[in-house]
């Protein structure tokens, strides 16, 4: 089982900053719905999405569709866990449960500020919410748990092969 | 059902975008998401990106909604829990709805989706729609 991050805050904090970007920019996902990382410590993840009329949901009014908000909040959910959880392997949703408190407001970008709340060994419970410029006047609420699953710590394993002895 | 609301969820950008197929037969209804490289979230597994999976459920949902009676608007989600069973793999994901209950206003659904066994799913979603049933005062 992993402690909990040992270290140094300062080594802990260039880790994150070096792998984050990595967990977003390495999804093809995220890449095609533009999510952005703003920002990143050990607990607390914000990200955004711009809006785009692609990502429409309801042609009447223009709003994003939920599915944009779900996947923007797994992911911030996910990067916070992340932290949370030591910034070594990428933790896999275990559920994500979201209120969709109002439709957003067209036109708005989408920022997700995520919190890890408590982690140990391989789980962690994030709590989140989603807006459209005001913070406190969220259009998504959210809460899920993460873990450390058998394939992550696998995919982990072999990329970090594959970058020490170039692949076999 | 409704039909050229059923055209519409599928024809809306974002889900035309990630590339929802519906197979109807009568009233059973199952959605297909063809897998493409852009639906990945972890390509060290490769799995793909339990966002897609979660979107592609709630297209499902509404569009079992919408199959179930003759709506006068798209269903809202009010709110949604999924739970992530297995890594969705590299492959095509499929999903089947049962509306729980169907009220005046709001809607109780389950789906389950799947890859290559029925009996082995890679998620779930648990979820309330606001509806909009076709001669109901639609409320604003």
């Amino acid at each position: 089982m992993d402690p909990e991050p040992p270290e140094d805050p300062e080594e802990f904090q260039k880790r994150l900053d070096a792998l984050a970007p990595l967990i977003v920019d390495g999804a093809p996902y995220a890449v095609s719905l533009g999510f952005k990382i703003i920002e990143m410590t050990q607990r607390r993840a914000v990200m955004t999405t711009p809006y785009s009329e692609d990502l429409i949901g309801d042609p009447e009014t223009g709003t994003l569709h939920g599915g944009v908000i779900t996947a923007l909040l797994d992911h911030c959910c996910g990067m916070a866990a992340f932290g949370g959880l030591g910034a070594r392997h990428t933790p896999a949703t275990l559920d994500l449960r979201i209120d969709y408190m109002r439709p957003a407001k067209p036109g708005c970008d989408i920022t997700a500020e995520a919190h890890c709340l408590k982690s140990h060994g391989l789980v962690a419970f994030v709590r989140a919410t989603a807006h459209d410029g005001d913070p406190e006047d969220p259009v998504a609420i959210a809460q899920a748990a993460f873990m450390i699953s058998g394939a992550s710590k696998a995919a982990h394993k072999r990329a970090m092969d594959a970058i020490r002895g170039g692949g076999e | 059902m409704s039909q050229v609301l059923l055209e519409t969820l599928l024809a809306t950008p974002f889900v035309s975008r990630i590339g929802v197929q519906l197979e109807q037969k009568g009233t059973e209804l199952t959605g297909v998401l063809p897998f493409t490289d852009t639906l990945v979230g972890n390509p060290l597994i490769p799995a793909l990106h339990g966002g897609a999976v979660g979107a592609f459920l709630e297209v499902v949902a509404s569009a079992s909604l919408l199959v179930s009676q003759p709506m006068a608007r798209l269903p809202r989600p009010i709110d949604v829990a999924i739970d992530y069973l297995r890594p969705a793999r590299a492959q095509d994901v499929y999903a089947r709805a049962i509306v729980a209950r169907s009220g005046r206003r709001v809607a109780n659904v389950r789906v389950e989706a799947w890859q290559g066994r029925t009996e082995a799913p890679v998620a779930t979603l648990h979820g309330h729609f606001l509806i909009t049933p076709e001669g109901a005062d639609s409320a604003s």
